[in-house]
């Protein structure tokens, strides 16, 4: 009996670990999305994020730098896309894709450059690292409770604040924003700039909390799934965070089930596991879900004067 | 006028591209009274308004509100002087309610609780103020038309705005709702809110407005009191020549009937019924309107008739030729049969804006001799084709080669028109004969309508401008959630009794049901 309550306890912890990258990373495309603009581009910006923090980390010491680091890179492209999007009304997808395969490619070159070791930061060890809190076994991170938080307060802030009012409508109808006499642009790029604080935090986690490294593609589209958790959570927090735990859970039971032996099925192909939060997105996608329904201005530049 | 005019402009100039829209424009809107501006489509109206209200940026010329000259960069310039803009498509946000949408720029605060609170007492007070009630939780998706309207004007009241300014109010209001509007209005003219109303109905003009401005081509050219006009002389001011309002035409002769519907109805993917058992009959010789606050179901009746959309259940003859649920039908065969159909989104449907207009005119008959010869098009036959339609029809510029899209919304309705009349075909399907369509184009299209009519052509005009049903229709039906509500004789219509049905009350107090 207690060792099934410690497989539960430990599957669970491991849930939350996994989760804690999608909620950062779901949380910040909401802000993003709620607004108006698409943003495929949170992989590109987490993989950035995550690159950065491993390399400031382990070139000053300090997780905090690398923290720092990480959301000023995950800033950064998020202005790129802002610029692209909002200022030039740009084809939201396009930037976005283009995003990642930026990061995708500089994380590398820069990385073999800087450190020798094929696109990979040095291991990091002990400061370098952002460490369990109160459980040390069960990876406790401070940004694992930042990302528990994150859920309440982007709800609070979307549903609560004058911010959030004035986000929820310029993602519906920016012309009525426009003439209420609120600026459409800065509206977007400060719900832009909050995407990149989060997937920053995100990347962050990814290298200096989860690892202790940074290796090429290590987002592996994770970044894609938390696009996919917005969508099932209809751009609301809760649900979104919802499906991220389901996200989690999936994950952290195919690690489990790592060369576990089912009675009567044999050894479940770790493959086929580890590809069932895809699965379950298309299928999900397909309809199981009922109609989601987008913020209606998503993806379409505001244009005043024609 | 001793006090200073509420608002003043003067040469205020605008230009979009090579586009002089607004040219030297100046006027006062006196306050407290409430102030038309007339003209046709594309008088450049709405941009001197959105030039007020801060939305553009003028060229040249100075803004002067009570007296003092002011910079209009942005709306929030216009809010802050007390300007309000009620816009012809709602500023409103469909899935907040009437609340969030009231704040929504007006918060009062960084968090919204407060503002919310304070929003519904003062909404309350406006309420009441000025009969202006609705429901301050109901999401806008939910209202009716009227009821939006009614939001935007609350939301301009809500910012203390004291001079209001609408934008072609009436264009998606029934009758009634419209008369609705002009006692609010009314009311607000009593309570001191300055009024511009921008239209295009000389009727409107007449009935609510003191005084009235009349564009034409980007400049005021006349300034009359309302109580010293009439419409002649001011649809005249608009064209720049003597139009006739009233459309002269002989009694319909009409035959045998060339297009039937039974039973028509319409579901859609979602299960919503968008036509429901639809009966009507056009017979040669004669024009049958339907008239019916858009979104009715004109546009998917239109769509069956024509054989782009296929029925979910019920059959329609078109000369003889039975079409059901087993004997499907297309376009092609449709216009085979004789049927001709000039669709209400001309640009979308109609027509391809990047083509030139030669290619327009032959859109649905390019595979048919003299256009195509051994699947090749035959360019100087088909630039001939268009010269010849752009003559009968009197389409400007008279230019085969020039892009679709470089014509007038007039003229390239008229070409459109020309395009499908040019087969004399039998059935003859229109939607929106004259949207977007100045009234000198209208006067010309009636005419051609009522001409293929007399030739013995059965034609089916839908159209949500009542006062074009009234003039053109010789029997008319209203259309109200998919229903046929009854049919009309036209010389015993009366916009009232239209404008009832419309909002979907029977003729017959007994027969209202569900509406």
């Amino acid at each position: 009996m207690d060792d099934l309550l410690s497989l539960v306890f430990l599957t669970l912890a491991a849930t939350l670990r996994v989760a804690t990258p999608l909620v950062l990373c779901a949380m910040g495309g909401l802000f993003s999305e709620k607004s108006g603009i698409i943003d495929v581009g949170l992989e590109g910006k987490m993989l950035m994020a995550a690159f950065f923090a491993a390399a400031t980390s382990a070139v000053t010491g300090s997780a905090w730098a690398g923290v720092a680091a990480a959301i000023i890179a995950a800033e950064v492209m998020a202005l790129l896309h802002g610029f692209a999007c909002i200022t030039h009304r740009g084809n939201q997808v396009v930037s976005g894709i283009a995003i990642n395969i930026i990061a995708a490619g500089l994380t590398v070159v820069w990385g073999t450059a800087w450190f020798n070791r094929g696109g990979q930061t040095p291991p990091l060890v002990g400061d370098q690292r952002l460490l369990p809190l109160l459980l040390p076994n069960a990876g406790d991170n401070i940004l694992v409770y930042a990302a528990l938080l994150s859920v309440p307060l982007t709800w609070w802030i979307v549903e609560r604040t004058r911010f959030g009012l004035r986000l929820r409508a310029v993602g519906e109808m920016p012309l009525a924003v426009d003439t209420a006499g609120i600026s459409v642009p800065w509206l977007r790029y400060r719900a832009v700039l909050l995407c990149g604080l989060f997937t920053g935090l995100a990347g962050a986690y990814l290298s200096i909390a989860q690892n202790a490294g940074f290796s090429r593609d290590m987002t592996a589209g994770q970044g894609f799934i938390a696009l996919a958790a917005i969508i099932f959570g209809k751009w609301r927090p809760f649900p979104t965070f919802g499906a991220c735990l389901i996200f989690g859970l999936l994950d952290a039971i195919a690690i489990r089930l790592q060369g576990v032996r089912v009675p009567g099925v044999g050894e479940v192909p770790v493959q086929l596991i580890q590809a069932l939060p895809y699965l379950l997105t298309v299928f999900l996608l397909a309809g199981f879900i009922g109609r989601a329904v987008a913020p209606r201005a998503a993806g379409v530049p505001y244009e005043k004067e024609h | 006028m001793a006090a200073a005019p509420a608002i003043e402009l003067s040469g205020i100039q605008k230009s979009f591209g090579n586009v002089h829209a607004v040219r030297g424009v100046s006027l006062a809107i006196a306050k407290g009274a409430i102030t038309g501006i007339v003209g046709e489509n594309g008088a450049g109206k709405s941009t001197l308004m959105s030039i007020l209200y801060g939305l553009y940026r003028a060229d040249a010329g100075e803004v002067r509100i009570d007296g003092q000259p002011v910079r209009m960069e942005s709306p929030h310039d216009a809010i802050a002087h007390g300007i309000g803009m009620v816009h012809q498509h709602f500023m409103l946000v469909d899935t907040f309610t009437v609340l969030e949408n009231l704040v929504l720029g007006a918060e009062g605060g960084p968090l919204l609780a407060g503002g919310l609170a304070a929003a519904r007492a003062e909404l309350e007070r406006l309420a009441r103020e000025y009969g202006l009630s609705v429901d301050p939780d109901a999401r806008i998706a939910d209202l009716s038309v009227g009821e939006q309207q009614r939001v935007e004007i609350l939301k301009v009241l809500f910012r203390g705005a004291r001079i209001l300014i609408l934008d072609e109010p009436s264009a998606v209001l029934t009758p009634q709702e419209t008369d609705r509007l002009f006692r609010i209005l009314a009311t607000l003219k009593e309570r001191g809110v300055t009024i511009v109303l921008i239209t295009h109905k000389l009727r409107e003009i007449m009935a609510a407005t003191d005084h009235v401005y009349v564009m034409r081509q980007g400049q005021i050219v006349a300034d009359r009191r309302t109580a010293e006009t009439n419409p002649e002389e001011l649809a005249e001011l608009m064209v720049g020549r003597k139009v006739r309002l009233q459309l002269d035409k002989i009694a319909a002769t009409s035959g045998e009937v060339l297009l039937a519907a039974e039973k028509l109805s319409l579901v859609d993917h979602r299960g919503v019924r968008l036509l429901d058992n639809v009966d009507l009959e056009v017979r040669a010789g004669e024009i049958v309107g339907i008239a019916g606050v858009s979104g009715n179901g004109q546009s998917e009746l239109l769509q069956i008739l024509s054989g782009i959309r296929r029925p979910t259940s019920g059959r329609l003859t078109v000369r003889g030729r039975l079409i059901d649920a087993h004997h499907p039908t297309d376009p092609a065969e449709m216009r085979a049969l004789g049927l001709a159909h000039v669709p209400e989104d001309r640009l979308r449907q109609g027509m391809v804006a990047a083509f030139q207009a030669s290619e327009t005119a032959i859109l649905g008959y390019q595979a048919e001799p003299p256009f195509c010869r051994n699947y090749l098009l035959d360019g100087p036959a088909v630039g001939r084709h268009c010269a010849t339609l752009m003559d009968r029809f009197d389409v400007r510029p008279r230019a085969p080669a020039l892009r679709s899209s470089n014509f007038s919304g007039g003229n390239q309705q008229k070409l459109v028109l020309a395009r499908e009349m040019a087969r004399e075909p039998k059935v003859l399907l229109v939607g929106q004969p004259t949207r977007g369509v100045d009234i000198g184009a209208i006067e010309f299209i009636h005419r051609e309508l009522v001409k293929s009519r007399d030739n013995g052509c059965a034609v089916l005009v839908v159209s949500v401008e009542l006062d074009e049903i009234l003039s053109l229709a010789d029997r008319i039906l209203v259309m109200f959630a998919g229903r046929i509500m009854g049919e009309v004789p036209a010389g015993r219509a009366d916009e009232r009794t239209l404008g009832l049905m419309m909002a979907g009350a029977h003729p017959a107090p007994s027969a209202v049901e569900g509406a």
